[in-house]
């Protein structure tokens, strides 16, 4: 049982009263709202503010339930709504736990730029966590190996930090349409102590009554952009006008080709094959993660309109320029059970 | 989307591409099929035509698809395929969602499948779809699954049917068993009360009367394709009936804030409305609703807000805030039907967790009658609902609960029922109506309760003045026998 579900009704839960470090918040996004020099910003179209009332409404009954939540922020544009998202939830209240990052140390230091000044503005409470092991072994994604990498300093990183936080919720940006393994994904998904992910051993969910009992050591994950596609993402930043890091427009940027990947080659750690060629070029990224593992896209796409214009006509999915999932069908779900977000 | 079913190899490109604003809610919907009537297939070519299937998937596709049919089309069936574990036993179990968009509206499916499970994972499907899509192969016809998949949907509440006759490839699009087919489908429907039923003749597998027209093949059939009518097909709103706000959690950022936060599950609200809280019953006026964006005149369903109320007032998470007129219900006991989805299945006198919205709390379940799902009859059951099983059920609560019945609010009148062994949803159900329990004449609270003969009974309901005070008395039909002997008991 968990602790606070003995002895008859939640009704005194986390949810009510016990959260005293939440205090008002200032608001500080590019639009306010409450300034009457600025033309109201139109309202979003049913179909986002649908997606949106979901989320908002997942976000809360997990805050609620949850003896102590966090939130994966992964920097990335999922995480960027998500946060967004976040915000709109309690506002205004602020965010009432905290985010973390798990830091592989090989992220783009944009990204790192990105986090830190998100976590200034909007006066978050951000934990960074890196796998202690990954300093001491020197673990680096060309000489380990990018699955090897993976494992220790995101999987393993993972659920350390888990353990240390004691932290029985943790949000995540992963939706459904991303690949077929998470199709049958729950929005709440349960976690073993073990933070195994047993696909036979997941709950039901009717309706939007999350069931959010569970036993000391378990966890959940909760997924608040489960129903969002990516084209849904794009047009929620657009239309709320959410900030994302640079690396999503094209810009000039040094590269080689490496594996049928654009990889990214300004980081004093790279090094070039023989034979292979530093080029320079127009460049932007699809999905953000450990630069030696993520590809680049040839773009010109330099504002969101036009990055949203290329997305519509574009047809590989966004997955692809990972190279964590490029074997067979069924790897992730692999990772899954592992302990992959 | 009119354009004739394309050379089928390549699927033509959908008209331009999406403009960035859709004028309505996602549509969501449940396909119910037996197994092979095309259910993966009709799924796969939905995805495939509207374009949702993105090239290295369908790349994917042929790489791993090692059967490819007699008309050289991908299987698109193994677009759908998930997990591992059920790609091994060549079997799907549990729910799936796909999306996939046209310019005017998003789709969200959730995709059952068709074997035993079916109950539960279909009853988990429907719980949230406006509409249903039930499969049939021409070739065969209705099939007892579809009497019981049509039976779920509807008690799940569903009200908009889409009669997939499929395969019709298959009887060379003959249009004389479409007919036979969609007639006895809508009197099926009609019986259980559905009368939204649009019947197409499709061949899943060649893209025929899905996305695209199946008019060269079907001169005959001058209805929508299956898209057209997902459409403009509706979506529910529970906008009409009394304001509900069950609430989440208090926001308390400051002394000078209280906002309580949840999402509008029935009717609107706006500022200087006066609500009550219940259970407590007090009230209060609305002095603000707070959202990030702005402070808004008006919340509808739907909408997920931060209610200001203009005084100090107890409320707490699992408190419901209403409008004053067209309350719920209130009180211990409730007649509900509900869906076992575990081996367990629901035991009699067991005490479980009730969750619905916001609220939890302790209830024991009193099975009184189970579904014959080959027959749609209700069979008198008091022992132990099997998994799978559907039942009519009493709920009899410690605390006082609060519910619309589910046919007028899908969202407070739905809840789902928790084992406290295991933490596990063990059941999903949907409440009636409250229950007046007792015989004879008795007060509870303020109420008067009275068992009377059914002929009395009906027509002192049908009086003035009963009407009028319709607050203050129950009545119960009874036989003048029984009545007879509870006056004596009295006595
Ligand atoms: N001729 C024809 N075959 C179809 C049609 N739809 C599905 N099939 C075939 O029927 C079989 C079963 O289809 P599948 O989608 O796997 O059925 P499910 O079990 O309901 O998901 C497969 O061999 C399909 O290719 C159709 O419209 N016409």
């Amino acid at each position: 049982m968990p602790g606070r579900a003995e002895g008859g009704q939640d009704r005194n839960a986390a949810g009510t009263a016990t959260r005293t470090d939440e205090t008002m918040h200032t608001h500080t996004s590019e639009y306010d709202p409450h300034s009457k020099d600025q033309a109201p910003k139109p309202p979003l179209d049913p179909h986002l503010k649908a997606l949106e009332n979901e989320a908002i409404h997942i976000f809360r009954e997990v805050a609620a339930e949850f003896e102590k939540p966090v939130m994966l922020y992964s920097i990335g544009k999922d995480s960027s709504v998500l946060l967004h998202l976040a915000r709109k939830a309690f506002f205004p209240g602020r965010v009432p736990f905290p985010l973390l990052h798990i830091d592989t140390g090989w992220k783009f230091p944009e990204m790192i730029a990105f986090r830190d000044e998100m976590a200034e503005k909007f006066d978050l409470d951000l934990v960074v966590y890196t796998n202690p092991r990954g300093a001491s072994e020197s673990i680096s994604p060309f000489t380990h190996g990018s699955s090897y990498h993976t494992d220790v300093m995101k999987t393993e990183a993972l659920r350390q930090a888990l353990d240390e936080g004691k932290y029985d919720a943790a949000f995540g940006g992963a939706r459904r349409d991303e690949e077929a393994s998470r199709a049958k994904e729950r929005i709440y998904s349960f976690r073993t102590p073990e933070h195994r992910w047993d696909p036979r051993n997941q709950r039901p969910e009717l309706w939007n009554i999350y069931n959010g009992m569970i036993r000391k050591g378990e966890s959940v994950r909760a997924f608040p952009l489960s129903n969002w596609t990516e084209v849904d993402i794009w047009r929620y930043i657009q239309a709320e006008n959410i900030p994302l890091p640079p690396l999503y427009y094209a810009k000039n940027r040094k590269y080689v080709e490496r594996d049928g990947m654009l990889m990214w080659a300004e980081d004093p750690r790279f090094t070039a094959l023989p034979g292979e060629q530093v080029q320079e070029g127009s460049l932007r990224f699809r999905t953000l993660g450990c630069w030696p593992l993520t590809g680049g896209i040839r773009s010109t796409a330099s504002t969101l309109d036009e990055v949203i214009a290329e997305l519509e006509i574009a047809t590989v999915s966004e997955r692809q320029g990972r190279a964590i999932d490029r074997d067979q069908a069924g790897s992730m779900e692999k990772k899954k059970r592992e302990g992959y977000f | 989307m009119t354009a004739t079913a394309p050379t089928l190899a390549v699927p033509a490109p959908l008209a331009e591409t999406a403009p960035a604003i859709r004028d309505s809610r996602p549509l969501r919907l449940i396909t119910c099929g037996s197994v092979d009537d095309g259910k993966s297939t009709l799924i796969g070519r939905l995805l495939w035509d509207t374009k949702a299937v993105k090239e290295d998937q369908a790349a994917a596709l042929s790489r791993d698809s090692n059967k490819q049919n007699d008309l050289g089309l991908p299987d698109f069936a193994l677009l759908l395929d998930g997990l591992q574990a059920e790609r091994e036993q060549g079997i799907t179990i549990d729910v799936a969602y796909r999306y996939f968009a046209t310019d005017r509206r998003s789709f969200i499916v959730a995709d059952t499948p068709g074997h035993e499970q079916y109950t539960r994972n279909m009853a988990t499907g429907a719980s949230t779809a406006d509409l249903a899509i039930l499969l049939v192969d021409a070739r065969a016809g209705l099939l007892e699954q579809t009497r019981r998949h049509a039976t779920i949907a509807s008690l799940m509440g569903i009200k908009q049917f889409v009669l997939a006759v499929n395969k019709i490839d298959l009887v060379s699009y003959d249009r004389a068993i479409f007919d036979k087919i969609s007639h006895d489908f809508k009197e099926l429907a009609l019986s259980l009360g559905v009368r939204q039923v649009t019947a197409i003749p499709m061949s899943a597998l060649k893209g025929e009367n899905v996305v695209y027209d199946g008019r060269a093949a079907m001169p005959w059939f001058d209805g929508p394709t299956l898209v057209q009518t997902l459409e403009l097909a509706t979506t529910r709103s529970t906008q009409a009936g009394g304001f509900r706000l069950p609430v989440q959690r208090v926001s308390r950022p400051g002394e000078s804030f209280r906002g309580y936060q949840g999402t509008v599950s029935g009717g609107s609200v706006k500022p200087g409305d006066s609500v009550t809280i219940l259970p407590s019953g007090m009230v209060a006026n609305v002095s603000r609703i707070v959202t990030f964006d702005l402070v808004r005149n008006a919340a509808v369903a739907g909408d997920a807000i931060t209610l200001v109320l203009d005084r100090q007032v107890d409320v707490s998470r699992g408190d419901m805030i209403v409008s004053m007129d067209g309350q719920p219900m209130t009180g211990l006991n409730f007649d509900a039907q509900l869906v076992a989805l575990q081996p367990g299945g629901i035991e009699p006198s067991k005490r479980y967790w009730l969750k619905s919205g916001s609220r939890r709390q302790r209830v024991t379940i009193t099975p009184v009658a189970q579904l014959e799902l080959s027959s749609g009859k209700w069979k008198p059951h008091s022992e132990t609902l099997g998994m799978n099983a559907i039942g009519k059920v009493h709920l009899t609560f410690d605390e006082m609960a609060v519910f619309d019945a589910y046919e007028q609010n899908r969202s407070t009148g739905a809840f789902i029922i928790i084992d406290p062994d295991t933490n596990n949803t063990v059941a999903g159900g949907m409440v009636t109506a409250r229950r007046t329990d007792l015989g004879g004449i008795h007060r509870e609270g303020q109420r008067v309760l009275l068992s009377l003969p059914a002929d009395l009974a009906d027509e002192l309901m049908a009086s003035e003045a009963f009407v009028a005070r319709r607050d203050e008395a129950d009545v119960r039909r009874v036989s003048a026998l029984r009545a007879g002997e509870l006056f004596e008991e009295l006595e």
